[in-house]
């Protein structure tokens, strides 16, 4: 790479405010006693440690996929650089292989030949029907026979051996780094690992990585040779697709919290604390938004923004900006449809934070509406914001398939799990059927829509009052 | 009891007029109608005559809110908003733009997705109150608990894994029933829906399940509860006589509301199996970008979606005597 330039799309800036909030936020719990309590009866969750666990895996892809750039094209003549216009992601540059080697049209997971026969020219002469053998799939074979069964069973292997070797380091050196944190001997630490004595499950948590080693390294390995989930209709590989769809997942999951977030704060709260006209007015408006079927607003609003972009297309100089700017419309979208939820909670909080004495004494010393709501009532409803927050993210995965599904998602040449399902559905009718596309944005997305329940739930029975005196939903029989 | 009814059906409509005033401003001001001609006949190469052409036989060649030309009272009606937005109040949606009539389509296609959505409605509240039930009488045991976890682990898989799922092993491999359409009769139509039912009631287990479940545990917690295993009644009698009805008050509201929305159907379901109701009506209108028809279900279906919150207060009315008598 001879030069770059880096590209800050709309959503990359706000998913970095988003990781700037967290940050904060974190430096500033630790800080503070009370506020550290409920998570750590998070941290001691083992459900909501595997959820937490396989989500940072996650979000960890979909952090280097928004690190976008666009790449410098090798020119001699002229002084005034140019860039390509196309604009790629770290992720993009790690898996250069996987997003270069495209094949022609679909192959099965590993195969070495191609889905559907072919006429091909024979040397000497005439035509035969064949499966054609692919570009990238299995090419360093020389003899495909022969080699074919030994060398992905030598790459398999060489995968796991990788991958438990890397994860009997991290246990390792994590385990000793916690002996020396806590003060006491790294035998001792071991054999708290080991019995799941150790506060935070840690067991549980190396438990859960262990399987995510191995597969990914077993999938770095035959990667290099393969298409380890196949290819898809233009040949593009599946794997590829699934990561480069974590991050849309993820966008839409969080940035559409994170946009209605302080409309649902202001309106909720300004209603709950003023009552009066105020409170009929806002509460007014989101009766009425709630009555509208979400999808069917939803549906709408798209539709019309659609219009919009589309005959408005000169506004963005590229086609990835367009896609993103659609993104975050969407999220806008799904953000208008989902405060009212939240607005109505945070209003009942605060009807029932205003009566209490506190916040009366601090009326009868004169302090000013607007810094008892943000010293008093803010801060004490804060948790509704977090539980809400989260339990949304899963929901919103769903949503988005099922929109992308329905023409009224994201831009169709955004990768998505939305898109991924509603492509291979076509090949459903197929014999022998396509079945790699729908099992791969399966796996990824029940995998990451689990995680996220997992750990919401945990967030729930933390931080809810109301929860933490009933039996928590999730208990191990004794 | 009469007068709060009275309140609640005068509350509806201002509502109503909100839903109305946002979608026109949502179809005819976030875009004009010039833009909307422009993509319905292609971006590019359109000439003005050919857009004024469109918005003529659409009827949207009009001013959006009065029309200072005309006289007496058509200065008012013909307008944009009055023709098409106000005139939705009385039922009237205009043509498709296929030309045929919305409220006659609408009325037809309504069926079909009753059809499907009420067996899935009732079979499913049936299914879910009992093993919601039965995980609370098996709390704190490994019944309850992995329940509990196939709840969550059903709540992750998305509706489409089901439905594509359930079409390839019921209908692909075991050849069982036909993997999509609909027939008017009564024996054939049966053969088509089972598979949409059964779809709809396993793609609505997870969630529901977990939240009546909670429902149940949070009645069994409370101190009538206690009083009546401290009297020494049994535990089957305490879930089914006390229990039973008192969580039943928390599901009602959750339920009720969504009743008169069954005749919206699912756009997902009606897709996937190539249903004629109100679902893929609103799916063609999507891919047609036929607005009129948008248009149209966005206000039935906010009025369904009104319609049902007056149900569930008539119903809380009549299962809590304390709101009777506040």
């Amino acid at each position: 790479m001879s030069g770059f330039k880096i590209v800050i799309l709309p959503t990359d800036a706000l998913v970095y405010l988003l990781v700037a909030i967290i940050v904060l936020t974190v430096w500033y719990v630790r800080r503070k006693e009370h506020l550290l309590a409920p998570w750590q009866r998070v941290a001691q969750s083992p459900s909501g440690m595997v959820g937490l666990t396989v989500l940072l895996m996650f979000v960890m892809i979909g952090l280097l996929d928004s690190l976008h750039y666009r790449e410098r094209l090798p020119t001699t003549e002229s002084s005034q650089p140019v860039y390509a216009v196309e604009v790629l992601s770290m992720l993009d540059f790690t898996l250069k292989p996987l997003r270069i080697h495209g094949e022609k049209t679909y192959s099965a997971p590993l195969a070495t030949h191609g889905y559907a026969k072919e006429t091909v020219t024979l040397p000497g002469g005439g035509e035969q029907r064949e499966f054609p053998r692919l570009v990238y799939g299995g090419a360093q074979l020389a003899d495909v026979e022969r080699d074919y069964g030994t060398d992905i069973a030598r790459r398999t292997l060489a995968g796991i051996v990788g991958g438990v070797a890397v994860w009997l380091v991290a246990v390792g050196l994590f385990t000793a780094a916690m002996a020396r944190y806590c003060r006491v001997a790294t035998r001792e630490m071991w054999r708290q690992v080991w019995r799941d004595e150790t506060a935070v499950p840690w067991r549980v948590v190396w438990l859960t990585l262990f399987p995510l080693f191995v597969f990914s390294a077993a999938a770095c390995a035959l990667a290099g040779g393969y298409h380890v989930l196949g290819t898809d209709k233009v040949g593009q590989d599946v794997l590829y697709e699934a990561l480069k769809s974590i991050r849309t997942a993820l966008v839409i999951g969080t940035l559409t919290t994170l946009l209605m977030v302080p409309f649902a704060i202001a309106f909720g709260i300004t209603a709950g604390y003023f009552g009066g006209w105020i409170d009929d007015l806002i509460q007014y408006v989101y009766t009425t938004l709630n009555s509208i079927p979400s999808v069917l607003l939803i549906v709408a609003s798209v539709l019309m923004m659609q219009v919009y972009i589309d005959t408005h297309a000169d506004i963005f100089p590229t086609a990835v900006q367009r896609a993103d700017v659609k993104l975050l419309v969407l999220c806008a979208i799904l953000g208008l449809t989902n405060w009212t939820d939240l607005c109505r909670l945070l209003r009942g909080e605060t009807l029932k934070l205003r009566e209490l004495e506190y916040i009366q004494a601090a009326h009868a010393f004169g302090v000013r509406d607007i810094r008892i709501i943000t010293r008093h009532i803010l801060p004490n409803a804060m948790y509704l914001v977090l539980i809400s927050t989260v339990m949304a993210f899963s929901s919103l995965v769903l949503a988005e398939a099922v929109l992308s599904y329905i023409g009224v998602g994201v831009d169709p040449s955004m990768y998505s799990y939305g898109t991924m399902i509603n492509g291979a559905r076509l090949e459903m009718a197929r014999d022998p059927m396509v079945w790699w596309s729908l099992a791969t944005a399966f796996v990824f997305m029940v995998t990451l829509v689990l995680a996220a329940n997992l750990f919401a739930d945990s967030v729930r029975d933390a931080f809810d009052p109301r929860v933490r005196t009933r039996p928590t939903l999730i208990r191990k029989p004794a | 009891m009469i007068a709060y009814l009275v309140r609640r059906l005068l509350y509806a409509i201002p509502i109503l007029v909100g839903v109305n005033v946002i979608t026109f401003g949502l179809f005819f001001m976030v875009n004009t109608p010039d833009d909307m001609a422009r993509m319905q006949l292609g971006i590019k190469h359109v000439t003005p005559e050919a857009i004024e052409g469109w918005k003529h036989e659409h009827g949207y060649d009009k001013p959006l809110f009065y029309h200072r030309d005309a006289v007496g009272f058509d200065k008012v009606s013909d307008t944009i908003f009055y023709q098409k937005s106000l005139r939705m109040f009385v039922f009237d949606f205009g043509a498709a733009d296929d030309g045929r009539d919305i409220e006659h389509e609408i009325g037809k296609r309504m069926w079909p997705s009753f059809a499907i959505a009420l067996p899935a409605f009732l079979v499913g509240l049936l299914i879910y109150i009992t093993c919601a039930l039965g995980f609370a009488l098996f709390r704190a045991t490994y019944i309850d608990f992995w329940g509990v976890i196939l709840c969550v682990v059903a709540m992750s898989i998305s509706a489409m894994f089901y439905i594509i799922g359930g079409q390839y092993v019921i209908s692909k491999l075991w050849h069982l029933v036909p993997i999509s359409g609909y027939a008017g009769t009564v024996g054939d139509a049966l053969r088509f829906l089972l598979l949409p039912v059964t779809i709809g009631i396993v793609g609505g287990f997870g969630a529901s399940v977990r939240l009546y479940r909670t429902f149940f545990l949070e009645e069994m917690g409370k101190d009538y509860v206690r009083t009546a295993r401290a009297k020494g009644l049994s535990e089957g009698v305490i879930l089914f006589r006390h229990v039973l009805n008192n969580a039943l008050i928390p599901i009602l509201t959750t339920v009720v509301v969504a009743i008169p929305t069954l005749f919206l159907g699912s756009l997902l379901t009606e897709s996937f199996f190539g249903i004629p109701g109100l679902g893929s009506y609103t799916i063609d209108a999507i891919s047609m970008q036929d607005f009129s028809i948008v248009r149209a279900m966005v206000f039935i279906g906010s009025l369904l979606y009104i319609a049902g919150l007056m149900l569930t207060d008539i119903s809380y009315t009549l299962v809590d005597p304390r709101v009777r008598f506040s």
